[in-house]
């Protein structure tokens, strides 16, 4: 068994989630008996914000309820969507009379998990909308698929709904921004090695070593393609070659860039690659507005990265400079 | 056929807590094979929802059969997470609406089939052939009813149903995932026995055997 600096596996979720709140007690405030992390000031008159998904995603996504971002984040046990009743409970703290936007990530378990709450939630009265962010370019959205994953384009959905509602914004006009940001964002991730989760003994894959994953998602799952390792430059302009082919991109556009660490990759190395990215997209003719390089939806200790890029308009860029009081996103 | 047994609350209490230790027993040959085409945590949270199913019935009593499977389904709702949870949640919560309070017959294990195959198929939207729970469920339940039309006794009827579970189970090796996480590997999920499938095949053995147990 790998070295991990837990306590018990089956109390990792309780006892971060703890933490989490301990480290800013001023601000949020954890539901008794469930999982889930709020604004200690909701609920407040706004749409409210609610996500979630599987823990080892940190800091995704109690890392993101603060002001300009969400009201609350529901965590399910580690890779696993939270259960409807945790969600339901969520959505009825935060909701301050003007409707509860849930932003999903789309996987088969948290896509199934946020619709029963919603139906749970509507029975009581509550509006409630949710959104399905899409944006991994790695898996084929078609027929016959369940589409693309939900991966750390979240966060600039998260970012962009939640400067929307601060502002105001009634509940359909909050889900039409997070939509349009679905629409224009798109991301592709690798590993270099795996990770593992508490409770098991192996990691959730094995690669050589001198083997790589591509297309990888956020749990752990093999990739799409498995590769010799190559030098950052070259990943770099895979993982941009499949995003730049997905979405129609023409010269004088402007794009937010994050390039996002999966929990066990050193910051130089997201540096080096981010420094690729920009010489990449300079040469296409397309300008980062925003550029964000750290560490936002992660995979537990899996070392690796994912490129993720927001084309933006006017009304994009506006709510992404809007001001928020999670630094990772200021 | 007009063959029919008494299944009592008690006796459901029974099979439910057999599923459970099954369960507990295979987390890790479920998790193993999760681990090839998912996200490795379909026997942890699997082990996790029915432990707690087996907590919440084992000193309880209940009002009727109904009571009991819907104090399943809500539990496992609420404690299994991923898409396991709300699948087998649905699955008995639908079971929990249609199920008989004593004499059970071939139509009702039929009925008991098809809507479990409803719920899950509303929810996941899901065809037999993707890689999926439904490839033991759905040759089960029509080995129940060619049993029914062949005039087979209701024991033969329901080990006719266990093996075109485990038929079906094994049958999902070569396939290739279209539902579920195991889906995002495309090609590469040919090769592995879905875990889903398999989670159903070991709780409809278990209901099976203990049936058939009962009418020995």
């Amino acid at each position: 068994m790998k070295k991990k600096l837990i306590n018990d596996p089956e109390n990792v979720v309780v006892e971060m989630i703890e933490g989490i709140v301990k480290a800013k007690p001023s601000k949020l405030r954890k539901l008794d008996n469930y999982n889930v992390v709020v604004r200690k000031d909701a609920p407040l008159d706004k749409v409210a914000l609610v996500s979630g998904g599987g823990s080892g995603h940190e800091p995704a996504h109690a890392g993101y309820v603060g002001e300009g971002m969400l009201d609350a984040a529901v965590a399910g046990d580690v890779f696993t969507s939270p259960t409807p009743d945790a969600i339901f409970e969520a959505i009825k703290t935060v909701n301050g009379g003007k409707g509860v936007l849930l932003i999903v990530k789309n996987y088969t378990g948290d896509v199934m998990n946020f619709e029963m709450a919603e139906d749970m939630a509507v029975a009581e009265g509550i509006e409630v909308a949710h959104v399905v962010v899409n944006d991994d370019v790695a898996v084929e959205d078609s027929l016959y698929t369940t589409g693309r994953r939900g991966v750390a384009g979240t966060i600039f959905v998260h970012k962009i709904a939640g400067a929307k509602a601060a502002a105001g914004a009634e509940l359909s006009e909050v889900k039409k921004a997070a939509e349009k940001v679905i629409s224009n964002v798109r991301t592709k991730g690798m590993a270099l090695y795996p990770c593992r989760v508490p409770s098991a003994e192996e990691p959730t894959f094995k690669l050589e070593e001198d083997e790589m994953e591509l297309g990888i998602g956020i749990h752990g799952e093999p990739g799409t393609q498995r590769t010799k390792v190559k030098k950052a430059d070259e990943i770099v302009d895979d993982l941009l070659g499949s995003i730049l082919s997905d979405i129609n991109f023409e010269n004088g556009d402007e794009v937010a860039l994050m390039v996002n660490g999966m929990g066990g990759t050193p910051l130089m190395e997201l540096f080096i690659a981010n420094r690729r990215a920009h010489q990449v997209l300079e040469n296409r003719g397309i300008k980062v507005y925003k550029n964000f390089v750290d560490e936002f939806m992660t995979s537990l200790e899996m070392a690796g990265m994912s490129i993720t890029l927001l084309k933006l308009d006017q009304e994009l860029k506006e709510l992404l400079d809007a001001p928020t009081d999670i630094n990772l996103m200021k | 056929m007009s063959e029919k047994i008494k299944v009592t609350s008690e006796k459901i209490k029974d099979i439910f807590i057999k599923i459970a230790d099954v369960l507990i027993e295979n987390k890790n040959y479920l998790t193993e094979l999760d681990a090839a085409i998912g996200d490795a945590d379909h026997g942890i949270n699997m082990a996790r929802g029915f432990k707690k199913v087996k907590e919440k019935i084992e000193d309880d009593s209940f009002k009727n059969n109904s009571d009991l499977v819907k104090t399943v389904a809500m539990t496992l709702i609420s404690t299994v997470g991923g898409a396991s949870g709300p699948l087998y949640g649905t699955a008995f919560l639908n079971i929990s609406k249609i199920i008989p309070d004593s004499d059970f017959d071939i139509d009702s294990f039929i009925k008991i089939g098809e809507t479990v195959i409803e719920g899950i198929q509303k929810l996941g939207k899901a065809q037999r052939g993707e890689k999926t729970m439904l490839d033991t469920i759905i040759p089960a339940v029509n080995a129940l009813r060619e049993s029914k039309v062949k005039g087979l006794s209701l024991e033969r009827a329901l080990e006719e149903c266990k093996k075109a579970a485990e038929e079906g189970m094994k049958a999902t090796i070569p396939l290739l995932a279209t539902k579920g996480r195991a889906s995002y590997l495309g090609e590469r999920s040919k090769g592995h026995q879905d875990p889903g499938a398999t989670s159903s095949y070991l709780i409809i053995k278990v209901i099976v055997d203990e049936l058939i147990s009962e009418m020995e």
